[in-house]
């Protein structure tokens, strides 16, 4: 018999570490990527990545890790899982090692660690700022090493259209697009490993990579995969405003004493060296005196949104606020936190040493995702699935540098299992459903491509960012999430009458980028009526009109798959797995 | 007064076979634009400065941040990443070209695989036993770690390779991207079990000879990797090699 044939979707961390155990195990791996893996947007993680390592002497246990992450989470992830990511984290750090990541180090060789939020424990692995790009490039080499070998085979500049069903709704390979021919191909295989992602695009701006839109997620969910926790998003209180993207200002500013402010008058359009001490608000500082610029992610956050949405108070007008490290001399600054200035140099303009910059928060991680069981399989079979693309380590909340373990992590138990899975596999009665998916991909295409009318994709993808952004992230009220809906509902209305000022069949990217666009609609609605289900407060989602945490009936996870009606998906919740830590309140006002 | 406007004359190429042609477009002008943005601009609008309606550019783009190494192209003649070129700091017209060293895909988008199947030529990795579970990885001073990360945070634009007047056809140059990944790897305690390897994959034709030392890889590399340092280490290298296959016979 062949080689079991394992297809994964996605090179960034969490579909590399799939695809290094398969091939290491022996089975042949067909690696799609609609960029090449080495420009997946793991690289964009800088912090660093968490290990109950303890090389600190300071007593840090995996069991530690564990509680921090699912206090973080405000209790919402299943505790077998993440039990078990957090055991196996440190040999994930010495793999790394082995393998060449550039981590910083102690003077005597050893690696070195950092303190991050969440936790009161040096925990963190680094490798300067830009963490994220050395471990994506560590598991890309291996994957080429594997690819030399004839074990891998990659497609990249492809995009994952669906998953081919057999006659009993079970994977048995995907159907893909060539992204310069715009040729529908079936790729058969004995299961299919979705590493896709987070879903940044759908709220338009977002500190995500252009290739997060989120659309492999939905294409499986509208084909029977249940999508979970969609209205769990993470928004990140500092990030950079652009014109094309938000970029990530580092937690770290802060910490070296940045104070976030605007001005006390609605509209002052003085420049800010003007503005004395006295009309100054520095709204942390006065409504958290304990904790100041220094209070947790989602709090900064919210407080931040309300000085600007409800107050009025943003800077020219503009949703920003001052991060002023204007205060602290030259020689401090560059010493401390010169990677991270240099960005915003670079890509604002401005000298933060010299003007306050002008930060927002941004939507920045998708807690929510692919629903999976313990072996990382979805509910259909053969579909699995490993990364942000998948709800199931984060709960409500995630930890900062938390995120590379669970990629890792992921894939470590998704590439294995599938390979598993395919061993067992009957053999599929006739082509396995492929001819009868790429018709179907090709009737979607050949009905986008001579479609008339009047709507311009990018333009419907704005107006959805900005409603998303305006009702489904930092504070939400049922009556904003229902205006959002209608809004998507609009949106998917409109969307029948796009005109592609592109109809060719060569490097389309805007036909590309209308079935992106599609995909973004359909998921967007998971997160609109999820929060809208969700009356209570919990992590990153936060109802003013239900304030608090409700377990009794919200301790659950939400399940919702795709009906095709415009009432939306059908919502289900499922208990949590809580064996381990007893849920408690969470609170970072005092030691917990 | 009139409205604040960007300029910008766009090479346009439908495919390998078509014509190239220019096309203008003149965009409203909005604090901290880059060339992306304005790019974002057109695909909302696709419509030239004479007021002819046409498509979206198409090009590289990902992560926006300058880490990905996407979206690499010629901004008014100089090879460098779109993401971190800012309008306010570039002189107008904007003159966007597609790197002119690799095969034209569309537009500014252009197929680079080439430094990725070069990677694979070196063996650009660390040859690990396996995935599992073998305990803490060799010590490394922090003296070695200062040396191996900035060559690590080569981000595959290619830039270097665009610029080089010795990369092309003829010569089949690896480039400077490649080499110093060879030293990279090299260095490393584990990853030098195929120093001699790699350095033989750099003593043929395209290898390290080939360079002419104009010194243009590393005043273009976006990450200031110090790439000439690392050719002439490799260099120096290769040529020890070939003196020892000599002797050896």
């Amino acid at each position: 018999m062949a080689a079991p044939k394992i297809i994964v979707v996605g090179g960034g961390l969490a579909g590399l570490a799939a695809v290094i155990k398969i091939a290491e195990a022996g089975g042949t791996v067909d690696l799609f990527s609609i960029v090449p893996v080495k420009r997946s947007h793991s690289v964009c993680a800088q912090g660093g990545i968490n290990a109950a390592k303890n090389l600190k002497g300071e007593g840090d246990t995996t069991a530690q890790h564990f509680d921090d992450t699912i206090y973080g989470g405000d209790f919402l992830a299943n505790q077998t899982p993440v039990k078990a990511m957090c055991e196996g984290a440190p040999a994930i750090i010495d793999l790394l090692d082995r393998m060449g990541v550039p981590f910083n180090r102690t003077p005597e060789g050893l690696l070195d660690f950092r303190r991050f939020g969440g936790t009161l424990y040096h925990r963190t692995a680094f490798a300067g700022a830009t963490t994220g790009q050395q471990l994506l490039y560590a598991l890309d080499e291996q994957v080429r090493r594997y690819e030399s070998e004839g074990k891998v085979r990659k497609y990249e500049g492809w995009e994952f259209l669906s998953a081919i069903l057999d006659c009993k709704r079970a994977a048995r390979g995907i159907a893909a697009m060539d992204l310069r021919t715009m040729e529908v191909r079936a790729f058969p295989a004995d299961a299919v490993i979705l590493a896709t992602g987070g879903i940044g695009a759908i709220f338009g701006k977002s500190t995500n990579s252009v290739v997060c839109t989120g659309s492999a997620q939905s294409a499986v969910f509208q084909q029977g995969v249940y999508y979970a926790n969609g209205e769990f998003i993470q928004v990140h209180p500092t990030s950079i405003p652009g014109e094309d993207k938000l970029r990530l200002m580092s937690e770290s500013a802060r910490g070296e004493g940045g104070r976030v402010w605007v001005p006390r008058k609605a509209g002052d359009t003085r420049p800010w060296d003007q503005i004395p001490a006295s009309e100054r608000f520095y709204f942390l500082e006065e409504w958290y005196p304990k904790y100041g610029n220094l209070v947790p992610r989602d709090v900064a956050t919210r407080a931040i949104h309300k000085v600007v949405y409800e107050l009025g108070l943003g800077l020219d007008g503009q949703p920003m606020v001052y991060l002023d490290l204007t205060h602290i001399d030259r020689e401090t600054l560059n010493r401390k936190l010169e990677g991270i200035l240099e960005i915003y140099e670079k890509f604002v303009g401005d000298d933060p040493r010299e003007v306050p910059m002008k930060i927002f928060p941004g939507m920045h991680y998708t807690m929510g995702g692919v629903w999976v069981d313990f072996d990382q399989m979805t509910n259909v079979p053969g579909i699995f699935a490993a990364g942000e693309c998948e709800y199931q380590y984060h709960g409500a909340n995630r930890l900062g540098a938390n995120s590379l373990v669970s990629c890792i992590h992921g894939g470590f138990i998704a590439g294995p299992n599938a390979l598993r899975f395919a061993k067992n596999l009957c053999a599929a009665e006739g082509d396995g459903g492929a001819a009868a998916e790429v018709a179907r991909q090709n009737e979607i295409n050949k009905k986008l491509i001579a479609n008339e009318g009047s709507e311009n994709p990018f333009r419907l993808w704005r107006e959805l960012g900005v409603t998303m952004t305006e009702h489904a992230t930092v504070i939400r009220y049922n009556k904003g999430l229902k205006q959002a809906d209608e809004k998507i509902l609009e949106l998917l209305e409109r969307y029948k009458r796009v005109n592609l000022s592109d109809k060719s069949q060569w490097a389309n990217t805007s036909f590309a980028f209308a079935r992106q666009l599609y995909n973004m609609l359909e998921l967007s609605r998971t997160i609109t009526l999820g929060a809208i289900q969700r009356d209570e407060s919990r992590g990153a989602h936060y109802k003013p009109e239900t304030p608090e945490r409700n377990d009794e009936r919200f301790l659950k996870t939400t399940k919702a798959s795709f009906t095709g009606a415009v009432a939306g998906p059908k919502f289900e919740w499922e208990a949590v797995d809580t064996q381990f830590i007893k849920p408690r309140p969470r609170r970072y006002d005092a030691a917990k | 007064m009139a409205e604040r406007t960007v300029q910008l004359e766009i090479r346009r190429q439908a495919s390998p076979e078509a014509p190239a042609v220019w096309e203008k477009f003149e965009l409203a002008w909005r604090p901290g634009m880059n060339v992306i943005s304005a790019m974002m601009e057109i695909a909302a609008n696709p419509v030239t400065a004479e007021g002819r309606e046409t498509t979206p550019i198409t090009y590289d783009s990902n992560c926006l941040e300058e880490i990905c190494g996407s979206c690499a192209m010629l901004i008014n003649g100089r090879a460098r990443m779109a993401c971190s070129a800012l309008v306010e700091n570039l002189e107008q017209p904007i003159k966007l070209e597609p790197l002119s060293k690799f095969p034209l895909v569309r537009d500014l988008q252009v197929d680079r695989s080439v430094l990725f199947e070069n990677l694979k030529r070196v063996k650009a990795w660390v040859p690990v036993d396996g995935t599992y579970d073998l305990g803490a990885g060799p010590r490394v001073f922090p003296q070695q770690q200062e040396i191996s990360y900035p060559l690590s945070n080569c981000i595959s634009c290619t830039c270097c390779m665009e610029v080089c007047p010795q990369f092309n056809e003829e010569t089949g140059f690896v480039g400077a991207a490649t080499i110093a990944q060879v030293k990279l790897f090299n260095n490393h305690p584990t990853g030098k079990v195929l120093k001699e390897e790699r350095l033989r994959a750099l003593a043929g034709d395209g290898g390290i000879q080939e360079c002419g030392f104009a010194q243009n890889c590393v005043e273009v590399c976006p990450k200031q990797i110090p790439l000439t340092n690392a050719i002439s280490d490799v260099g120096r290298d290769v040529l020890v090699q070939k003196v020892k296959d000599w002797l050896r016979g």
